[in-house]
């Protein structure tokens, strides 16, 4: 893994492995998209309005894994000092915010036929929005810093400090019971679901998680290049000075 | 034509499913994009002589 560490020979593998993470995230996500709008019975309570389960869950799910996976990588770069770690925080973000708007936004097209409203201040789908703002003052804090260095190192401390609403996001529905439905999947005693219904889910959810990885790799490859550039061009200046 | 309707839900399945294709495709695509530029600015920096 070492190796790896290396930006250079991180190139080389991600620049190998994008296509078939792009190509196996889209598969995934279209063959769960049939199984979930063709194949998955129609629920008892919800009728068909509950398809909308396969965008929303996954994209909210990835809405935490981002976060999740960009609180690791600000602190591996602030503990080991690892040269990837920022530049994986930073490539991810954008993605992560997407992921978030679309976990609120499909969520409105699910609320309001079963709610009855688009929006209700519960202690779920405030969370979630925090979330979304977090994300957008970590993406405007590395736009806003000119020097690199510092434009880093307060990068990562906003992104830890908001790995807090994580946790708030996760447990929301149950320390507020209002009407964000409960943990259907991940419980102690299995989930809660038919298997028809359940397996469209994960593999979405799959689909989502390694189509983002494909994103991560192109999205660090351009960090790190454009890094790259950014030195050469200040050493053709330095050579003029 | 039962499936379009989505048991008349067909006014919140189907956005919900447009939009998300719709977002995952455009950042798919601008992140592609923004690499392909920046490759080509990297090899014109490193190799000025080779542009034309």
């Amino acid at each position: 893994m070492l190796h790896y560490a290396n930006p250079q020979n991180f190139l080389n593998l991600a620049r190998r492995l994008t296509p078939w993470f792009f190509g196996a995230g889209i598969a995934m996500i279209a063959v769960g998209t049939y199984l979930g709008l063709v194949i998955a019975p129609p629920d008892y309570q919800q009728g068909d309005a509950f398809r909308i389960i396969y965008v929303h869950v996954p994209a909210a799910w990835m809405s935490l894994f981002v976060y999740g996976s960009m609180a690791v990588a600000s602190a591996s770069a602030f503990i080991f000092k690892h040269p990837l770690g920022d530049v994986a925080a930073k490539a991810a973000a954008p993605a992560g915010a997407v992921f978030t708007a679309l976990a609120l936004a499909t969520g409105m097209l699910w609320g309001k036929p079963m709610w009855g409203t688009w929006w209700v201040w519960d202690g779920r789908l405030t969370s979630e929005l925090i979330l979304l703002f977090i994300y957008i003052a970590y993406i405007a804090l590395w736009d806003a810093i000119d020097e690199p260095t510092r434009a880093a190192r307060m990068a990562r401390i906003l992104c830890l400090v908001g790995a807090i609403n994580v946790p708030i996001i996760h447990f929301s529905v149950e320390w507020w019971q209002t009407l964000h439905q409960g943990v259907t999947v991940f419980r102690t005693d299995g989930p809660q679901m038919p298997a028809s219904m359940l397996t469209p889910l994960l593999i979405m959810a799959l689909g989502y998680t390694v189509f983002f990885v494909g994103l991560l790799f192109v999205r660090m490859r351009t960090e790190i290049l454009a890094r790259r550039l950014r030195t050469l061009r200040l050493n053709i200046e330095g050579a003029f000075a | 034509m039962s499936f379009f309707d989505m048991g008349g839900y067909a006014a919140y399945v189907w956005p919900a499913y447009i939009l998300s294709a719709l977002a995952l495709t455009v950042l798919g695509i601008r992140s592609w994009r923004a690499l392909r530029r920046v490759e080509r600015l990297v090899a014109l920096s490193e190799n000025p002589e080779k542009q034309t």
